[in-house]
């Protein structure tokens, strides 16, 4: 089978691929941040998920349905040539969690994007990345008309272990974001600096 | 949504000719896992991460090479010779489920026209100079 092309001038540069994972509640704006960074539209691509190996049980509310389809939103920053980063929205529907885990290896850290009118909707998602020593750090979207609040009570309410920082964003601004995505870096860092072996448990 | 109770109350049974069960919410009429031939987990011992990019191998240049792929294996390979692609970018190119792609990319990767970089081990961090990389990268952006 022809696929054209025969003559390649240069060898492909494989890149070395990382990625980063926004989670929040529905609605927070996790596809807005992605896009705001990302040099391509963000894409969408879907698992479907089967009856046949799935946890069925965990497609509460969708019973009568034998198939289901989740949709993740993602979108990718070339560092260089050869280092590309992908920024990958986890669904936001609590009952695809096991998606989370496929999501969550190898990644390098997480964004926790987060709306004072509704805080609790992120907690599930800190609950997690705690939970698999995943770095993270917890933006604050700070929406038009929302009550900003000091970031002192939104740790607080949040229960934050101090080591992981809280930043104020605004998911539209391409500056931003690439604060936060530098704190998760940064964060990751210093947690691979400390102690390479403890991270992975 | 009330409009087409409605509907579907004044006519009961689907309109002759007018097959308005095969919209785009009954999803393609090929069923996904059909160009899998039914198969939900690829041929690779490895599951293939999303960030896993495939490279075209030069035997996918060769015309005349295997004559049993189908129309989306050859245009994963075609999607790839242009530019390596990760198994999510060629998911939402396709328009195909992340599952599906995996199988697919996995026959091709047996068939040795395309191969798979492994991104960072599972379990692992990425090491500290390339976070320190990342971190100028996005400084410098």
């Amino acid at each position: 089978m022809a696929f054209g092309r025969s003559s390649r001038t240069k060898p492909f540069v494989e890149p070395v691929t990382l990625k980063i994972l926004v989670a929040g509640g529905f609605g927070v704006g996790k596809t807005t941040l992605v896009g705001a960074v990302s040099e391509i539209r963000p894409l969408r691509t879907e698992e479907v998920l089967t009856e046949a190996g799935r946890p069925v049980d965990d497609l509460h509310g969708v019973e009568t349905k034998t198939t289901t389809t989740v949709a993740m939103d993602f979108g990718r920053i070339t560092l260089r040539e050869d280092l590309v980063l992908y920024l990958f929205g986890t669904p936001g529907q609590d009952r695809f969690w096991f998606l989370w885990d496929e999501l969550a290896q190898g990644a390098l850290g997480a964004i926790v994007l987060a709306d004072t009118r509704r805080l609790e909707d992120s907690f599930a998602a800190i609950d997690y990345f705690e939970r698999r020593g995943i770095p993270f750090t917890v933006a604050v979207n700070c929406f038009e008309g929302a009550q900003r609040f000091p970031a002192e009570s939104v740790r607080g309410a949040l229960d934050l272990d101090p080591e992981v920082e809280l930043l104020m964003c605004d998911a539209r601004d391409r500056e931003s974001v690439k604060n936060v995505l530098v704190a998760v870096v940064q964060h990751a860092l210093v947690l691979a600096d400390r102690s390479p072996a403890a991270v992975t448990t | 949504m009330s409009d087409e109770a409605e509907r579907s109350r004044r006519e009961p049974g689907p309109t002759p000719g007018h097959h308005h069960w095969f919209d785009d919410e009954a999803g393609p009429v090929v069923r996904p896992y059909a160009m899998t031939r039914g198969r939900t987990s690829a041929a690779t011992r490895h599951r293939l991460d999303l960030i896993a990019v495939v490279v075209p191998e030069p035997a996918a240049d060769d015309p005349g090479r295997d004559q049993t792929l189908s129309p989306e294996h050859v245009e994963i390979v075609e999607r790839c010779s242009e530019q390596p692609q990760s198994i999510a970018e060629l998911a939402a190119g396709l328009d195909l489920p992340v599952g599906v792609v995996r199988v697919l990319v996995g026959d091709l990767v047996e068939d040795e026209l395309v191969h798979v970089t492994r991104p960072v081990p599972p379990a692992e961090l990425p090491d500290v100079s390339i976070l320190r990389e990342v971190i100028n990268g996005l400084r410098a952006l």
